[in-house]
């Protein structure tokens, strides 16, 4: 057995080893040599203060009660580590980018900086850990007294209460020493984060080692150690359905909200990335810490005699079994685990009092000491006074519940403490609707009913409350009884308390923020927070006010001390691209600045004191809507260029496709001019000749009739081309004198045929006809709808390249009106031509030109818009086709 | 809420990244069932929950969620794309 002197020693010894890792680290970290002090490893070794004495020594007593219930602590915080791309990392973020020191802090800056929610956190926070850190108190006094009592000739064995004062102190102690050694601008304690993960490494070490020893040393390896518990009393367990969902949700809260936990998190988080370690690390760490406990909670019961504690089987199976050495790091497992808990709780809470309660009570105390004077020393002096009033709260506690109830029970109130900030941080950084009247109604609310239901009755009956008031309710109102409220009874009272607390505190939230509206800098805040990955902070609050830069660095040096303000504002004034040491007082950078003080001393108090010496010139909601307004009109702004350009776009397009249409219509005149004077050249010369001939006179009567026949020819060939001119420019201008009358559209298309007959009759062509088709009568010009037919089909005849060429005429009726397509099975017209061949003297090709003078189309066009109808190419029917439509039922203009 | 500037298809790499950071969300979803799901057992007989075969899922679930945590951790800690929040693919 290990003599309690003994143990006292290596006590001091491990602290001191401890004290000496903090203190070379924290030297080194100043020197910037440790890489290896800023990786995953220490970050997810130092999360393990999640698993405090209760853990360590609880879970067994927790499984030997429960069974696997146990574990569904260690379920929670896994589920939240492996979902960390939902919450955390956008906590971690946050925390970076608003410096937040705590989780006070964070809900005090997202809800406008408003002080009184730092009050309400502080409070709750200091309420729920204060019997939390009792129970480590009670988790190392106990452990001492296992060792005492088993070797009570070690020399005088002081009581519990004085052994847990003596710890008391001493953790005090070593947390002020480092936990304020100096006032960060970023709230980290590298030293103290070092020691934590070298306390995780030892906690870990030690549990397995025991677990280890168990299940190989007492059992014969897993296989037995299963049948062993298949064997104990262990062998089944209850599972309760609403405490295994109830606290996997709790732990899951809890992780997010103890304070502690935000200190190691959020708080001194070093680099984002380091979180994707911890998403897989820590719940491996969780696994390792579960593993073996049940093993050793079975070999517990088999081999202790009844009535041993199990929360301390721990401890007493390796003593019982004559380990001495194993059950020494055992307790050294054990009091690591209390201590770094209660450093980084004292810490975390510390600083949330001397930012919210002791600093703003300071200032509005002293004003004038607001503006001059040094306050780092203040600020420090303040947080080594609540580190060691929140110890001396809890070894109160300690004191005064006498450290009778069980660990477990303890832990989970606790959690329900913590986790009435949930709907308050959620909502903070999920909803900017959330307002700050609405995450007070919300907190005080579960406050409330937490401490009603749950706090004040786990003191026992007639501890605090009354078994009266328990059993009947106040006044004997049956549904107001704490643990049964609203008439829920049969719940378990923790499950109880957290339901009724959790959704009257998130009930209380949203009714209280969609009813308000929030103020200006909340709402900066509230956009900050929630779009906190969209890139860059808003502009932070502030207008141009009074202040001179001067003003802002005499506040500034003394939060920040001399050199590190100067080098600050040195560093903002390069930024504006300003020469001096003096930066403009911008609002982004008294924004900057703000943001800089807060990592020092809370956002609430650093709002404070620059709108102090600002003079309160903070942003007002026109200031919100202005810049709103700006955004809007330069985003409506940018859509009405966007659109217009569009349209540019597309009229340049028109004017384009215009202009060549122009360009190629120019060329044709051009060319169709010169072939017109060639056309009107020829038979006026020939006629010329031919006349001149006869004028000479002396000829055979055979021969002066040839001539005259030329003449004559050419003359009517002149005659024809004059026609079409004149035709096409009396329809252009005149518009036509229409004949209507009813007809048979077959009629026209024979004559139609017989007429173009005329044009190249050498050729003969195969015409396909469909005559049910066209069996119809059409009220129309007849004259003018068959020489619109004459013309394309004499068109067809004339262009028509086929060697064997056929002609089909369909017809068609849609409606009141008919198709009629006139298809040939020649070349067809090129696409780039398609546009062009309705034009006045438009010409695809001057190759096979047959006296025509390029105006067939363009009559045609002409005439069918006179005749209520339209003539289209149609492309793609395997040669040239022309479509033709009209109604069926022309009315006379009227 | 759309926000404008962001392109609406993604190349291959980032793509796969939005992908994993999907799958990311979804595990702690997919966790809390499996989790849950023993509260559905009806218990063997009459003498409760064997703790042993109980165990042994509870374990074998936390432990297949760490090793999926494991796999998915160093692809989205790469700087690869400024703003892994928007869109989705």
């Amino acid at each position: 057995m290990v003599p309690f002197n003994i143990l006292v020693a290596v006590c001091l010894v491990y602290v001191g080893l401890l004290f000496l890792v903090a203190f070379l680290v924290e030297r080194r970290a100043n020197a910037r040599s440790l890489p290896w002090l800023r990786s995953p490893l220490i970050y997810t070794l130092s999360l393990s203060i999640f698993c405090t004495a209760w853990t360590f020594y609880g879970a067994v007593g927790y499984a030997v009660r429960s069974g696997w219930e146990f574990m569904t602590i260690y379920l929670g915080p896994t589920l939240v580590f492996v979902g960390w791309w939902w919450v955390l990392r956008k906590l971690v973020r946050i925390g970076k980018t608003q410096r937040v020191t705590s989780i006070a802090d964070l809900i005090s800056s997202r809800y406008g900086k408003s002080n009184m929610l730092g009050v309400i956190v502080t409070v709750i926070s200091v309420v729920a850990a204060t019997p939390y850190i009792a129970l480590q108190l009670q988790s190392v006094t106990l452990s001492f007294a296992v060792f005492a009592s088993a070797a009570a000739d070690g020399g005088p064995v002081p009581d519990k209460a004085a052994t847990a004062l003596w710890v008391a102190v001493g953790l005090a102690l070593f947390t002020v020493l480092f936990g304020t050694r100096n006032l960060d601008s970023n709230e980290r304690h590298l030293g103290v984060v070092t020691a934590i993960a070298v306390e995780a490494v030892v906690k870990l070490v030690a549990l397995v080692a025991v677990g280890v020893f168990v299940v190989w040393g007492l059992a014969g390896g897993p296989a037995d150690m299963m049948a062993k518990i298949n064997a104990s009393a262990l062998s089944s367990w209850d599972l309760q359905p609403g405490r295994w969902a109830g606290l996997i949700f709790l732990s899951a809260a809890a992780v997010l909200c103890l304070p502690r936990m935000f200190q190691v998190m959020v708080v001194e988080n070093v680099d984002e990335r380091h979180l994707a370690t911890a998403s897989w690390a820590f719940p491996l760490y969780l696994f390792l810490m579960c593993l073996f406990v049940l093993p050793i909670a079975v070999a517990g019961l088999d081999l202790l005699p009844p009535g041993t504690n199990p929360d301390l089987f721990v401890l007493t199976l390796p003593l019982a079994q004559g380990q001495d050495g194993l059950a020494m790091l055992a307790f050294l497992g054990g009091f690591s685990s209390a201590t770094s808990m209660v450093i980084v709780a004292s810490i975390a809470l510390a600083t949330m009092v001397s930012n919210h309660i002791v600093m703003p009570l300071w200032l509005s105390l002293r004003p004038a000491r607001a503006v001059s004077g040094d306050v780092r020393r203040i600020v420090l002096l303040s947080r080594r006074l609540a580190i060691g009033g929140i110890v001396a709260l809890g070894y109160a506690y300690f004191h005064l519940s006498g450290g009778s109830a069980a660990l477990a029970a303890i832990g989970l109130i606790s959690f329900v403490g913590a986790a009435q900030i949930l709907p308050a941080m959620l909502g903070g950084i999920f909803w900017r609707g959330a307002t700050r009247v609405g995450a007070v109604c919300g907190l005080l609310t579960g406050a409330c009913v937490w401490l009603y239901s749950l706090y004040l009755p786990s003191f026992g009956p007639d501890g605090v409350i009354s078994a009266r008031l328990i059993a009947e309710g106040p006044w004997g109102i049956g549904w107001l009884r704490p643990q049964a409220l609203f008439g829920v009874g049969g719940m378990d009272p923790l499950i109880h308390a957290m339901f009724w607390s959790l959704v009257l505190n998130a009930t209380a939230f949203f009714t209280g923020s969609i009813l308000t509206f929030p103020g200006p800098v909340e709402r900066v805040q509230g956009a900050a927070f929630v779009n906190v990955f969209d890139g860059e902070v808003s502009a932070g609050g502030w207008v141009r006010g009074a202040a001179t830069a001067e003003d802002l660095l005499i506040l500034s040096q003394r939060i920040l001390g001399g050199d590190g303000a100067l080098a600050f504002f040195e560093a903002e004034a390069r930024m504006q691209g300003k020469a001096g040491p003096l930066p403009d007082p911008t609002p982004g950078f008294v924004g900057a600045l703000e943001r800089r003080l807060s990592g020092s001393v809370g956002a609430a108090t650093a709002h404070a004191m620059i709108a102090q010496t600002v003079g309160g010139a903070a942003v007002s909601v026109e200031d919100l809507m202005a810049v709103a307004n700006e955004t809007a009109q330069i985003m409506e702004y940018s859509a009405r260029l966007e659109a217009q350009s569009e349209e540019l776009t597309r009229t340049a397009r028109q004017l384009q496709l215009a202009n060549e249409k122009l360009t190629r219509l120019s060329a044709q005149k051009d060319s169709f001019l010169s072939q017109i004077s060639h056309e009107l050249r020829t038979p006026m010369t020939s006629i010329r000749a031919f006349s001149e001939i006869l004028r000479e006179g002396d000829m055979p009567p055979a021969m002066v009739r040839r001539h005259a026949t030329i003449i004559h020819d050419e003359a009517i060939r002149l005659t024809r081309l004059l026609d079409d001119l004149l035709n096409l420019s009396v329809l252009e201008n005149a518009g036509m004198q229409l004949t209507l009358g009813l007809v048979s559209l077959q009629d026209m298309i024979d004559r139609a045929l017989v007429a173009a007959a005329q044009t190249r009759p050498e050729r003969s062509f195969a015409v396909y006809r469909d005559p049910a088709s066209e069996a119809l009568y059409v009220t129309t010009d007849a004259d003018r709808l068959t020489q619109v037919f004459i013309n394309l089909i004499s068109n067809a005849r004339k262009y028509c390249a086929a060697p064997e060429p056929e002609l089909r005429i369909a017809v068609r009726q849609r409606g009141g009106r008919v198709m009629v397509d006139v298809v040939d099975n020649g070349r067809g017209i090129p696409e780039d031509s398609q546009a062009l061949i309705f034009e006045k003297f438009a010409r695809l090709t001057d190759e096979t030109r047959a006296g025509g003078a390029g105006l067939g189309l363009a009559i045609c066009r002409e005439v069918m818009t006179a005749l209520g109808g339209s003539i289209s190419y149609l492309p793609g029917q395997g040669g040239t086709a022309f479509r033709v439509t009209f109604p069926l039922r022309l009315q006379a203009a009227a | 809420m759309k926000r404008p500037g962001l392109p609406l298809f993604l190349q291959r790499r980032p793509y796969r990244r939005r992908r994993k950071i999907d799958a990311a969300r979804l595990l702690p979803v997919f966790g809390a069932f499996l989790l849950l799901l023993p509260m559905l057992w009806a218990p063997a007989g009459d003498e409760g929950r064997g703790t042993v075969s109980d165990g042994l899922y509870l374990f074998l679930v936390w432990a297949g969620l760490i090793a999926v945590a494991r796999l998915l951790a160093p692809s989205l800690t790469a700087d690869g794309h400024p703003d892994p929040d928007g869109g989705d693919g």
